[in-house]
C-alpha cells in the first residue's frame, strides 16, 4: 500500500470513529449510503481500469503526445479541454484515466484542462442548472468555467 | 427546500442506471477479451497495467466511500442554509467554498440547494464559489487525484481552482449586477 493510501485510509478510520462517537444511528445510515454508492461506482472504475489496460497496450506513446502533449500546442489543449466539458463520465474515475495518459505522454496542461472541465463544467446537468438558476447565471458560470479551466491548465503546464 | 423529481431520482430510475452500468461492464470484457485474443502479444501489457491500477484504486475506494457517506449524512442541508445564508465577503467565499467541497451526494442535488440558498439571502458571488467548488474541489475527488496523480498535480491544481473559482464568483456576481441594473437579459430566478 502506498503512503497516500494509508493516509486516506486513516482519515476514514478518524471519521467513522468520530462519527461513532457522536451518534451510532447515524453513522449506521452513512455506512449505508457508502455501501450504495460503492456498488454503483464499482462497474464504472473496472470499466476505466479495463480501458486503461487496453489503452497502455495499444496506443503508442507518441500518438498520445502528439495528439495531446506538449507538441500539440493550444489547439490540442482547446481540443480536450471542450471534450471534458461535454463528456459526462463520474469524476472519481477520470482521475486514472488522466494518470494513464500522463504516463503515456500526455501534457501535464492537457490532463490538468481535462480534468477541471469535466468536473466544473456540465454539459449534461445544463438544462437543470438552467431551470433551477436561471440561463444567464448558468451560461455565465460555464462559460467562465471554461476560460479558468483553460488559464489554470496553462498555468499548472508552466509550474509543473 | 425544494423537493421535485429531478433533485431526487426515484429508487427504480437509480437501479436501471446501476442495471446499465453492469451490462457496459460485461460488454467492455467481452470487447476486451475479443481484443486481447485477436493480439495475444498485449496480453501481458494489459493486464499489468489493469492489475497495477486495480490495486491503486481498490486500497483507497472504500476508504474514499466511507468518507463520503460520513459527509452525506452528518453535514444536513438545514446546516449548509444557516451558515451560507448570512455570510458574507471573503468569509462568505471560504463558506461557501468549505460547504461544496464537503462530500455531500452528486452536482444535480446542488443546483435546487443553490436556488434555496439564493432565496434566503445568498450573494450571487456565495452561490457560484458553492456550485463550482461542489462540482471541481470535492475532498473526495482531491483524494482519488493525489494517490493517481500525485501530491504535487493535485496541490497545484486545487490553489489554483480555488483561486479561480473565487475571482470567478465575484466577477459573475458583478456581470449580473451591471447587466440586471441596465435591463439586459434579466432573468425571474436571477434578479433580486
Amino acid at each position: 500500500m502506498s503512503t497516500t493510501a494509508i493516509i486516506i485510509n486513516l482519515l476514514a478510520l478518524g471519521c467513522l470513529v468520530f462519527a461513532l462517537a457522536r451518534d451510532r444511528g447515524r453513522t449506521k445510515q452513512a455506512m449505508g449510503v457508502a455501501v450504495k454508492s460503492f456498488v454503483r461506482i464499482l462497474p464504472a472504475v473496472f470499466i476505466i481500469i479495463v480501458i486503461i489496460g487496453l489503452l497502455m497496450a495499444f496506443a503508442p506513446p507518441e500518438v498520445i503526445s502528439r495528439l495531446i502533449g506538449e507538441q500539440a500546442g493550444f489547439g490540442g489543449l482547446l481540443a480536450i479541454a471542450a471534450l471534458g466539458a461535454v463528456l459526462h463520465i463520474p469524476t472519481l474515475i477520470s482521475f486514472p484515466l488522466a494518470a494513464s495518459l500522463l504516463q503515456s505522454g500526455a501534457g501535464v496542461a492537457s490532463v490538468a484542462a481535462f480534468i477541471t472541465t469535466l468536473t466544473m463544467i456540465g454539459a449534461v446537468t445544463l438544462p437543470l442548472e438552467i431551470k433551477e438558476l436561471g440561463r444567464k447565471m448558468a451560461f455565465l458560470r460555464n462559460g467562465l468555467s471554461f476560460i479558468i479551466a483553460v488559464i489554470i491548465a496553462l498555468t499548472m503546464g508552466a509550474i509543473l | 427546500m425544494k423537493q421535485d423529481a429531478t433533485s431526487t431520482p426515484p429508487r427504480k430510475k437509480a437501479r436501471k442506471e446501476m442495471a446499465r452500468g453492469y451490462i457496459l461492464l460485461a460488454a467492455t470484457l467481452v470487447a476486451a477479451a475479443v481484443i486481447l485474443r485477436i493480439f495475444p502479444d498485449k496480453v501481458t501489457a494489459a493486464t499489468a497495467t489493469t492489475r497495477s491500477y486495480f490495486l491503486e484504486m481498490v486500497t483507497i475506494l472504500p476508504a474514499v466511500m466511507i468518507i463520503m457517506g460520513l459527509f452525506s449524512v452528518f453535514v444536513s442541508r438545514e446546516l449548509v442554509v444557516k451558515y451560507m445564508g448570512k455570510a458574507s465577503g471573503i468569509r462568505g467565499i471560504a463558506v461557501a467554498m468549505l460547504f461544496g467541497a464537503l462530500p455531500t451526494g452528486p452536482l444535480y442535488l446542488a443546483f435546487p440547494l443553490a436556488a434555496a440558498l439564493r432565496s434566503k439571502g445568498a450573494s450571487i458571488s456565495n452561490i457560484v464559489v458553492f456550485l463550482s467548488a461542489w462540482a471541481c474541489i470535492k475532498i473526495p475527488q482531491e483524494l482519488i487525484e493525489l494517490q493517481f496523480l500525485g501530491v504535487k498535480f493535485m496541490a497545484a491544481r486545487l490553489i489554483l481552482t480555488i483561486i479561480f473559482v473565487a475571482i470567478m464568483g465575484v466577477f459573475i456576481e458583478k456581470i449580473i449586477e451591471w447587466t440586471d441594473n441596465r435591463g439586459i437579459g434579466v432573468s425571474q430566478k436571477v434578479a433580486r
